[in-house]
């Protein structure tokens, strides 16, 4: 098993001509390459952080169950709600979708891997330091304070004097980088690794929507990096991007914040439109209802997501005529969401539902989501917005989407898939418990912010005054929010608890799976695919279930499969970057030590972190990697 | 659920000083008329999704022994159509009003004859309302006269904040010098309004609230004449007058006295709040008597607003009989 | 897979090298995909300096800072060594592996010229005119897009530069020809840039 041969260069490949070199333990996981392991990586970093953004939703609620509460000070709830929106969006969701990305698109487009294993682990290893450097704030001189939205000039080093927002710029720099590779690598491989006969109409509801997300992170993530670099520049070098009285104009930090902003919203709840729409046919034993409209309506929302940002600025005074086209723009999407939202409950319809865990998270998704979407329409009209806007009602209208879209929809994903991914069916038991709590203490949270907002309670609020008929609502939402703590703990419980288990799921453990992931054993091999499957229409397995056949039939005899070789070089790129950054952060701070004060200063130490990530990328160049093969007997060993 | 919609109607829509839901003047009515019919079509609409959801999971869910197959059914271009045309009228439906609305808020009142402009400007985290007609600057408390068109430039002297009075209009941002927005609205009967800050200012932004006071037409003639008069006899106590006048008239103006870099204090004995935030109540319901709140402020500004710019006046060397003195004073500086 | 390399291991090569492995046209595929994003960024870039190139808080303006001779002899160059790039991807073509390693090389001179006189302009700006990142909104938009398509010609020189060592230390093969040839997508993408820079900045600024 151990043993292959680098090929290139030979006619011939020389069979077990050299050992590869096999990690173990901890540094199997720093050096691996393989998307699957790369998947629980996302996981538990992406987990991680959802836990962290979890607690301080706990702590902005607690503050919040009463008025004139003092369990927090002010300037720590504000560093709680940037850090609780930025952990969410950035470390939190996203990275549980790569996560099931990775996990799920190469098997089901049925590739052996992802296009560049490499930049796969770069990827995550960015994100990961990124996460970690903006983590790093709370411990070192202060976290974040001016909103996730991070608006100049509060943002600027005039009105926010601790270094938390450039842990905010920086940070988010480095794990937007982690994103865009992420958005091109699985670009490139749902264009030129899909299994012979899977044309595009034939890919999975799953594989398009990740194909439409990586389309959107690749044109809007480089509009917030240049973003990020002008607050940075102007926090670090003094420039003048946002300053005011040099000429500086902050509405222009707003429109490129929104223009990547509001496309973001659409790479979070597009990859949940998939997952949504892989669990309801599988557990209604029915096709995805209306296949081309959904595709059709996924791409229709990509592309007016890049065309309804500024509705997060009706009130930033940009005049009627763009307040009256963005409304009308934003209204227009109500139009391809509703596609979908029809189409899976016709899905539904003539089938036979049952009703596992995925599939109540599923089927909870749908009317919770709608009512995010709504609000969503009611938004987008300006007048009205201008009440709206920057309140409660905004707050519970894009948790409705955020929450009670995109998380119901990891939830139901994670329990689907987790059988996949770890070869363990988590306990439905405890995966129903987890629904109910969950949702109920969702809407419990959520509902009656709508409320609060229409009744005079603006967001972002350390704390309000009594007598305003705050009081009940806020303790309803607080109390509901402990629930959903409530919730995801008996989901770690669940988590844990199946980890004892011995591994053996089936490798169709639902039993009506349709799509190629399910052909494959649980956890899947290293290689994926013994054979390179044929795909002979959509929904291929179920298609050949359906044919009476017991698996796929292979497009390829058995032969040798090349395999890439693990490296830490991404690893260590991303220690150069972590470090450049924190570096430059520093270059002009007084540390009272001569020493420190001469490598920070003169920029020394980020000239050494950018010398081991370009040195990395030199050596990766020159060193070409030739990867290794598994041989046809060890496949039948194996 | 059914509980929480219980619970919401017997809290009501919030009080009618402050909530959207119950507007005070044609432009939160513009709004409210929007809200409503936004929500009509979009309950109409959730009831739709509700009960096909309703229908598909109670009727089709799968029965024990159910083994045969379901029909595979592609999709239906019938219901494809369907299902694109009607959220399509409906988005025609609120576009068209909404559309009207938004031109109809952004006329400019500014070069109206009739209308009273008023200049806000915004500080962390007090409110600054100058009235250019009548050379007159006050702060936290607007007060206008009923029924007249209110004209309003909005800035802001530090980072952005954002004027909302939700019982009387929606809310637009104060931004810096290059980006002034104007806007208007009128408060047709007479009241108390509260208004907030609703942009993420800092660490007191949710303290950053004001209100607005529409009196009639003379009782707002007489408040402007009481603003244009020169601040009486400052304190009876010299020693503490000369206290006053070198401490808090650096950054304070009574009347003619003293310069406008914090809230301007004139007439401040009849406000209805000091701060903003601590409101002047002599029944004690709400808040606490005029003197009270002075002093609560005095002693220590920052606990009551974190984070902002006052100095407290102990720090400036005042000792507490100084500031109650102080406090008494300001108390009985009203303007009628 | 294994054709493509039979025919690097006897020395002739596919008709279009960097298109004969998978990983290959990965390699160029994705390129175009990154290109994509880096459009976006200089499209940001682009909107800033428009935005805010009128800002000049009474430092110097565009018009009476740039001089047209220099950035037209940087603009020629940089052209030229574009066209330089496409005559080495044609000797890549035609497999000949030592005029291609001249084309690159004389692409790297080019650059360093082009580097050379931005560098030249730019302490002209800051030592002579009192233009630095922090006088004025313009400048530091103006440092800031220019800057960034300085740092891409210095990334690409340094790039070429060791795909040039790559390539007398192990040839040209399906290996090596798909780097170099996304290095030439990656020098005509930032070539392209700068005709707008050159337009939008310079000519602009000299007109508006």
């Amino acid at each position: 098993m151990a043993q292959a041969a680098p090929v290139l260069n030979h006619s011939k490949p020389l069979k077990h001509g050299h050992n590869v070199k096999r990690h173990t333990g901890l540094m199997d996981w720093i050096t691996t390459v393989d998307h699957k392991k790369i998947a629980i990586l996302y996981l538990w970093a992406g987990g991680l952080f959802f836990g962290i953004g979890g607690l301080e939703a706990i702590l902005i609620r607690i503050q919040l169950i009463k008025p004139m509460n003092t369990f927090l000070n002010a300037q720590l709830f504000n560093e709680l709600i940037t850090m609780h929106g930025t952990t969410m969006i950035f470390l939190g969701v996203m990275p549980i979708i790569f996560a099931l990305m990775n996990a799920v698109i190469p098997l089901q487009i049925g590739a052996r891997d992802v296009a560049f294993p490499f930049l796969n682990a770069l990827g995550f290893w960015t994100f990961l330091f990124g996460g970690l450097l903006l983590n790093l704030s709370w411990v070192m001189g202060g976290a974040p304070d001016a909103g996730w939205t991070a608006y100049a000039p509060l943002s600027t080093s005039t009105y926010s004097t601790t270094h938390g927002v450039d842990f905010y710029t920086i940070g988010l720099q480095i794990a937007g980088l982690g994103t865009l590779i992420g958005g091109i690598n699985f670009l490139a491989t749902i264009i030129t690794m899909r299994a012979p006969g899977m044309s595009y109409m034939r890919m999975p509801m799953f594989a398009w929507t990740t194909f439409i997300t990586s389309a959107i992170i690749l044109f809007a993530f480089p509009a917030i990096t240049v973003g990020l670099v002008l607050l940075t520049f102007d926090r670090i070098l003094g420039a003048n991007f946002f300053e005011v009285g040099a000429g500086g104009n902050p509405v222009l930090w707003q429109h490129i914040f929104w223009i990547f902003g509001h496309p973001e919203v659409y790479i979070l709840i597009l990859p949940a439109f998939g997952i949504i729409s892989e669990i309801i046919p599988t557990f209604s034993r029915k096709r995805l209802f209306g296949y081309s409209s959904m595709v059709f309506a996924t791409i229709l929302i990509a592309f007016l997501g890049f065309m309804v940002w500024a509705h997060h600025m009706f009130t930033t005074g940009l005049g009627p005529v763009a307040n009256a086209l963005f409304s009308v723009s934003t209204m227009l999407i109500a139009v391809p969401t509703g596609i979908k939202i029809f189409n899976w409950l016709f899905t539904m319809w003539g089938g036979q539902v049952r009703f596992t865990t995925p599939n109540l998270f599923a089927a909870g998704f749908i009317p919770t989501f709608t009512m995010g979407g709504v609000t969503g329409v009611m938004l987008a009209s300006a007048p009205a917005d201008f009440q709206f806007h920057d309140t409660y009602f905004v707050v519970a209208h894009f948790h409705y989407v955020i929450v009670g879209g995109l998380v119901l929809g990891l939830f139901g994903g994670l329990h689907y898939w987790w059988p996949k991914m770890f070869g363990r069916m988590l306990s439905e038991k405890l995966g129903k418990w987890t629904f109910w709590t969950f949702i109920l203490g969702f809407h419990m949270t959520f509902f009656v912010q709508h409320f609060l907002g229409l009744m005079g309670m603006q967001r972002r609020v350390f704390t309000y005054l009594p007598n305003q008929q705050f009081d009940l609502l806020n303790l309803i939402s607080t109390i509901g929010a402990g629930l959903m703590g409530v919730g995801t703990i008996i989901f770690l419980t669940n988590v844990f608890l199946t980890s004892r288990k011995p591994v053996g799921a089936l490798d169709d453990p639902w039993e009506d799976g349709r799509t190629l992931e399910w052909s494959i054993p649980s956890p899947p091999p290293e290689y994926n695919f013994k054979q390179t499957p044929l795909v002979r229409g959509i929904d291929a397995l179920w298609k050949e279930k359906t044919a009476g056949n017991k698996g796929m039939t292979p497009a390829e005899p058995v032969g040798s499969i090349h395999m890439p070789s693990a490296t830490a070089l991404p690893f260590v790129m991303s220690v150069g970057i972590f470090i450049a950054g924190l570096g430059f952060m520093f270059s002009r701070d007084d540390f009272g030590n001569a020493f420190m004060s001469f490598i920070f200063n003169n920029y020394i130490v980020t000239a050494i972190g950018l010398l081991i990530t370009f040195g990395s990328m030199v050596l990766r160049s020159v060193f070409d990697d030739h990867g290794w093969h598994i041989e046809p007997e060890e496949l039948e060993e194996g | 659920m059914i509980a929480v919609f219980g619970l919401i109607l017997l809290t009501g829509c919030g009080r009618a000083d402050l909530s959207a839901l119950r507007p005070q003047g044609p432009a939160a009515e513009t709004s409210y008329g929007l809200m409503k019919l936004s929500i009509t079509i979009m309950v109409i609409v959730l009831l739709i999704v509700f009960s096909i959801a309703a229908f598909v999971m109670i009727r089709f869910r799968r029965k024990p022994g159910q083994s045969e197959i379901p029909e595979q059914v592609e999709g239906s271009i019938k219901l494809e159509i369907l299902w694109t045309v009607i959220p399509l009228i409906l988005v025609v439906v609120l576009a068209v009003p909404t559309v009207k609305a938004v031109f109809a808020a952004g006329n400019d009142h500014w070069n109206d004859k009739n209308a009273i402009k008023v200049k806000v400007t915004g500080h962390q985290y007090w409110w600054e309302f100058e009235y250019p007609d009548y050379g007159i600057t006050t702060a936290q408390d607007l007060v206008i006269p009923k029924g007249k068109d209110i004209a309003f430039e909005l800035k802001t002297a530090d980072v952005i904040h954002s004027f909302w009075v939700p019982s009387l209009s929606g809310k637009l941002d104060t931004n810096p010098a290059g980006t002034i927005n104007r806007f208007s609205f009128s408060a047709p009967n007479e009241g108390v309004y509260r208004g907030k800050c609703a942009e993420l200012c800092g660490p007191s932004h949710g303290l950053m609230e004001f209100k607005v006071k529409s009196v009639s037409e003379e009782a707002f003639q007489k408040w402007v004449d009481g603003m244009k008069k020169p601040a009486a006899v400052l304190l009876e106590d010299p020693a503490l007058a000369k206290t006053f006048k070198d401490q808090c008239l650096k950054c304070h103006a009574v009347g003619d006295q003293g310069i406008s870099v914090g809230p301007n204090l004139t007439g401040i004995g009849s406000r209805e709040a000091i701060a903003g935030i601590l409101i002047n109540d002599d029944s004690g319901v709400e808040g606490a008597s005029v003197e009270e709140n002075l002093k609560t402020w005095l002693h220590d500004p920052k606990s009551v607003k974190p984070n902002n710019l006052m100095p407290s006046p102990k720090d400036l060397g005042l000792t507490d009989e100084e500031i109650d003195g102080i406090a008494h004073y300001l108390a009985n500086y009203k303007l009628n | 897979m294994t054709t493509a390399h039979a025919e690097a291991a006897n020395g002739t090569l596919p008709h279009e090298p960097e298109k004969a492995t998978l990983e290959g046209r990965n390699k160029v595929l994705a390129f175009w995909l990154f290109l994509g994003g880096e459009a976006v960024l200089f499209g940001t870039l682009f909107a800033t300096f428009l935005a805010l190139r009128n800002q000049t808080n009474e430092g110097p303006t565009a018009n009476e800072l740039f001089h047209l001779p220099l950035v037209a002899a940087a603009t020629f160059i940089l052209l030229v060594s574009s066209l330089t790039s496409v005559f080495a991807i044609q000797a890549m073509h035609r497999n000949r592996p030592a005029v291609l390693r001249n084309w690159l090389l004389i692409t790297v001179v080019l650059g360093l010229g082009f580097l050379g006189l931005e560098i030249y302009e730019f302490s002209e700006y800051i030592r002579h005119e009192e233009f630095g990142m922090t006088t004025s909104a313009f400048s530091s938009a103006f440092y800031t897009l220019v800057g960034f398509h300085g740092a891409h010609v210095a990334f690409g020189i340094v790039w070429i530069g060791i795909l040039i060592a790559q390539l007398s230390r192990k040839g040209l093969n399906v290996i090596t020809a798909p780097k170099i040839y996304v290095s030439a997508m990656y020098w005509h993408f930032i070539d392209v840039v700068w005709v707008f820079i050159f337009t939008v900045v310079y000519l602009l600024g000299k007109v508006g």
